[in-house]
């Protein structure tokens, strides 16, 4: 059975990759999870340098969910390539490095000394981050800020290149279309939902933050809607994600038009979830006989049902 | 190495209204434990609640030979998870994620030991207790709570040679008052036996005892309780703030790889995330 697919000239091993914030620097994971057998691992968003993010409270549980707002917290693009990227390759990690920035030479730079370094399989650009003050999302929210960070940083790396979007606008397709203009290889969608919680005993927000995102299993209807409507306004590849947590999951989203997925609150749940997706969807693949997992991708049926059976 | 495993529910022991002790057969995650170290528990494969939630390892279980079987949690109840522990059935599978963390360093004679509960902070220091036995460190426990039916397990303690010092707001056992009255005391004539101080309970508690061992010069770790999302340094939801020296800058760092169990004097307790 063949689970690999392809983002722009990065090939995965299978579709499955370790969302963003949701995995550390994947090294964390090394002594449980085999880091070579995940399609590929989203790192923590990283600026150019370290960062000390919100205070705590940072998460709070909300009904099928979470709320974070941790703040983009983090080690900055240096000290990773120094302390963290050599033992992602050692452990033959596919790595995708998720990249934020105040301002678009932030973004430029941030991806100017991954491209130099070794063991770097894609950017990720975080346009969509909900809970800090400059950039990130203010970036994501329109087209044309879409477009100017996509061309700058296009232009200083043959890199893949992954804008991630936020859900919170209205229209998340026509900024997909704005991303694929100014040279995107994919998208990536959905990043967290801008949400709240009260504690009603004392009238005072959740998180110390005030406001956070919205992830788990609660998003994840929203998500595939969107996703869906992407698929059908761009020719480049995405990568679904938000609220997966079975392999039906997985497969609700590349049916809906994603070529790879990611996964971030479940493996908070469940660490070792990883080769139980992967099992699943073999088992998924071989019932349905289909050979190669890329097969099932944007296979939607929106007229009659003369697709395969449900046996 | 951390295990993620479906531990079987061996027994459940309710203590009190709101307290119980679960006993799980787990050896591999046994096997493994120290003292202060947490286990990330999934009490129910539904979605409420969706994440896991942190607990101390109470006991470590053997069976005769003495092989590690499994460990016991300490309960108590206070929200959804709590609950759903409170109330698990003999044979269920509760899922269970550790050993995780940094847990507590054991001091050696001629030093001793002092432990300080505060309620359900009483959980880490059984095994703690039974470490400081295996070196022959003298220990004591001051324990507190809110009333006689609240103090559990002293003849754990005491069977470990631990000497009790107890407190109880209602005064209806022990001394009337918060634990770190006699804590106060005691350290005042202290100063031959020279103690490390170990503490576990409420922030505010901990900040007391922290500032005491301060004052009389001894050294203090604290085993804080953060609100956890992953509990494997995944998420950064966790952090304590704390600095190397009082003038150093403050940092943030993850409670459930850099802690549980944390140096009292580096932790900056003013900015430490108030729990409701
Ligand atoms: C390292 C560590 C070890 C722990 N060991 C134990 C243990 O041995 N036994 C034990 O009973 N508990 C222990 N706790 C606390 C336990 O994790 C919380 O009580 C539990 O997460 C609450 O879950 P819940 O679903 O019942 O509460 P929820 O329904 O999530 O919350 C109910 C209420 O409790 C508050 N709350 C949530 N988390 C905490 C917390 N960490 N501290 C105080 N208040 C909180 C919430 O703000 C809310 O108001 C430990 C925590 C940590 C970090
Ligand atoms: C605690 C936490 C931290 C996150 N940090 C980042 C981040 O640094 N960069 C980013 O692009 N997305 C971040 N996200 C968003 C996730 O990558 C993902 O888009 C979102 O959680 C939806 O997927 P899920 O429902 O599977 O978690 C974070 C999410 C959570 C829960
Ligand atoms: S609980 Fe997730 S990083 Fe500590």
């Amino acid at each position: 059975m063949d689970l690999s697919v392809e983002i722009g000239s990065l090939r995965l091993r299978n579709p499955l990759i370790a969302a963003s914030g949701c995995f550390g620097y994947g090294v964390e994971y090394a002594d449980m999870v085999d880091l070579a057998t995940l399609g590929g691992i989203a790192v923590k968003g990283l600026f150019l340098a370290e960062r000390e993010g919100h205070d705590p409270p940072r998460i709070v549980e909300t009904p099928a969910g979470m709320l974070n707002a941790i703040g983009l917290q983090g080690i900055g693009v240096h000290r990773f390539v120094d302390e963290k990227l050599p033992e992602l390759r050692a452990r033959n990690a596919t790595v995708i490095v998720n990249v934020c920035g105040s301002t678009i030479d932030e973004y430029v730079e941030v991806s100017r000394v991954l491209s130099d370094a070794e063991g770097v399989g894609a950017i990720e650009l975080n346009i969509s981050c909900p809970n800090i003050k400059a950039g990130g999302m203010t970036f994501g929210c329109s087209a044309t800020g879409t477009r100017d960070v996509v061309q700058a940083v296009r232009r200083v790396t043959t890199l893949p290149l992954i804008p991630k979007l936020t859900p919170n606008v209205t229209d998340v397709a026509g900024i997909a279309v704005a991303a694929e203009e100014a040279g995107a290889d994919a998208v990536s969608l959905v990043n967290t939902f801008l949400a709240m919680a009260i504690d009603v005993e004392t009238r005072r927000p959740k998180l110390s933050n005030g406001v956070g995102g919205l992830s788990g299993p609660a998003i994840r209807p929203i998500a595939v809607r969107m996703v869906h409507e992407c698929r059908q306004a761009v020719q480049i590849p995405i990568v679904g994600m938000g609220g997966i947590m079975t392999a039906t999951d997985v497969l609700e989203f590349m049916i809906a038009g994603a070529t790879a997925v990611q996964v971030g609150t479940a493996n908070f749940i469940d660490p070792t979830i990883w080769p139980k997706l992967l099992a699943s969807l073999e088992e998924y693949l071989g019932r349905h006989e289909v050979a190669r997992v890329r097969d099932v991708i944007g296979t939607l049926e929106l007229t009659e049902h003369k697709g395969w059976s449900n046996s | 190495m951390p295990v993620d495993l479906d531990a079987r529910v061996v027994s459940n022991v309710r203590l009190s209204a709101d307290y119980n002790v679960v006993h799980l057969e787990a050896p591999s995650l046994a096997a493994d434990a120290e003292p202060g170290q947490f286990v990330m528990v999934k009490p129910t494969f539904g979605l409420r609640p969706l994440l896991r939630r942190p607990f101390s390892i109470f006991e470590l279980l053997t069976d005769a030979g003495g092989t590690p079987t499994g460990f016991s949690l300490l309960n108590k109840r206070i929200g959804v998870g709590t609950e759903l522990l409170y109330r698990v059935e003999i044979d269920q599978r509760i899922g269970c994620l550790g050993p995780l963390g940094a847990g507590f360093a054991a001091v050696d004679p001629p030093e001793t030991a002092w432990m300080v509960a505060g309620g359900v902070g009483l959980a880490p220091f059984l095994t703690l207790a039974s470490e400081l036995k295996r070196r022959g460190t003298p220990a004591r426990l001051f324990y507190g709570s809110r009333s006689a039916g609240d103090l559990f397990y002293l003849d754990a303690f005491t069977r470990l040679d631990v000497r009790l010092v107890l407190t109880t707001e209602d005064g209806s056992q022990g001394e009337a008052g918060l634990v770190t009255t006699p804590l106060a005391r005691e350290l005042e004539r202290a100063e031959a036996t020279r103690p490390t101080v170990y503490a576990c309970g409420p922030t505010p508690m901990m900040r007391a005892v922290a500032a005491l061992a301060a004052t009389h010069d001894r050294p203090c770790q604290v085993s804080l309780e953060p609100v956890m999302g992953c509990g494997m340094g995944g998420c950064y939801s966790c952090v304590v703030p704390t600095r190397a020296t009082p003038d150093a800058a403050v940092h943030l760092v993850r409670g459930c790889i850099d802690g549980p169990v944390f140096d009292a004097q580096r932790v900056v307790w003013d900015r430490l995330a108030p729990v409701a």
